[in-house]
């Protein structure tokens, strides 16, 4: 499998204690553990179980991840920003990997 | 009775669809049992949240679902974690989220996995221990757990 790619949607500016949506989705394949291949065996699990959004080293969002989400999982949901600052995403596979991205937002 | 063949190809039907799927299924006992556990055995109360799911969701392996709750998320209020549940799945436990003030808005929007036509339950618990739930059925066309 390719390494897992995540792709993140900030707004690039925003106004004083607007509160912004913001999108994430990572590339993976979330094997559910309860699939079999063709010779009858389980495919192991192998999931992203955590995921996390930060804003400036404070917590703003975060999601237990359960096999019952979908392959390359996405989450949308929203942040109140007073001040400019790093949005910091984080993915944590079962494996222990563990994928991030960082993106900025200028607060006028 | 006499059984006729088409009764009884159903009655073998059903048995065959049960030995395989049955007791691999969550049941409602057990998305009840994560629930309580959830709220601490608090009965959740209708109203503030709402969940939002389609009616009938033609691929089971991916369908859109967005959770919001009635909160000012301020410091003083605000929601905790909305946790998300599937009763006909193998496993009800989907997603849990957590929120803070800093989220500016209780809600959130995922894509998740339903093995067959079930009930999607959410409950959201807010910072003063109080909960709430909204129970959506969701028809299932083709399921998402495929082997």
């Amino acid at each position: 499998m390719a390494a897992p790619k995540p792709r993140v949607k900030v707004p690039k500016s925003a106004s004083a204690g607007e509160v912004i949506t913001i999108k994430t989705l990572i590339s993976h394949k979330m094997e559910s553990g309860q699939r079999k291949d063709k010779q009858g065996n389980v495919i192991p699990r192998q999931i992203i179980n955590k995921f996390t959004c930060e804003f400036e080293g404070k917590p703003v969002f975060s999601c237990d991840v359960e096999p019952a989400i979908s392959a390359n999982p996405y989450f949308e949901f929203t942040a109140k920003v007073m001040e400019s600052g790093t949005f910091k995403f984080t993915w944590v596979d079962d494996s222990g990997d563990v994928y991030s991205h960082e993106q900025a937002i200028e607060v006028k | 009775m006499q059984v006729t063949r088409r009764q009884a190809l159903g009655i073998s039907a059903g048995a065959a669809a049960f030995v395989a799927f049955g007791p691999a299924l969550a049941d409602e006992a057990a998305t009840e049992k994560m629930l309580m556990e959830f709220t601490g055995g608090k009965t959740p109360a209708s109203g503030k949240i709402n969940l939002k799911a389609p009616e009938i969701a033609e691929n089971g392996n991916t369908v859109p679902i967005t959770v919001s709750v009635d909160s000012e998320m301020t410091e003083g209020s605000y929601v905790e974690s909305v946790t998300l549940l599937a009763d006909g799945n193998p496993n009800p436990a989907v997603a849990t989220f957590h929120f803070t003030p800093m989220s500016g808005e209780a809600s959130a929007t995922t894509r998740m996995r339903l093995a067959k036509t079930q009930n999607v339950v959410a409950v959201a618990k807010m910072n003063d221990g109080s909960v709430f739930m909204d129970k959506k059925q969701v028809k299932v066309t083709i399921g998402g757990c495929g082997g």
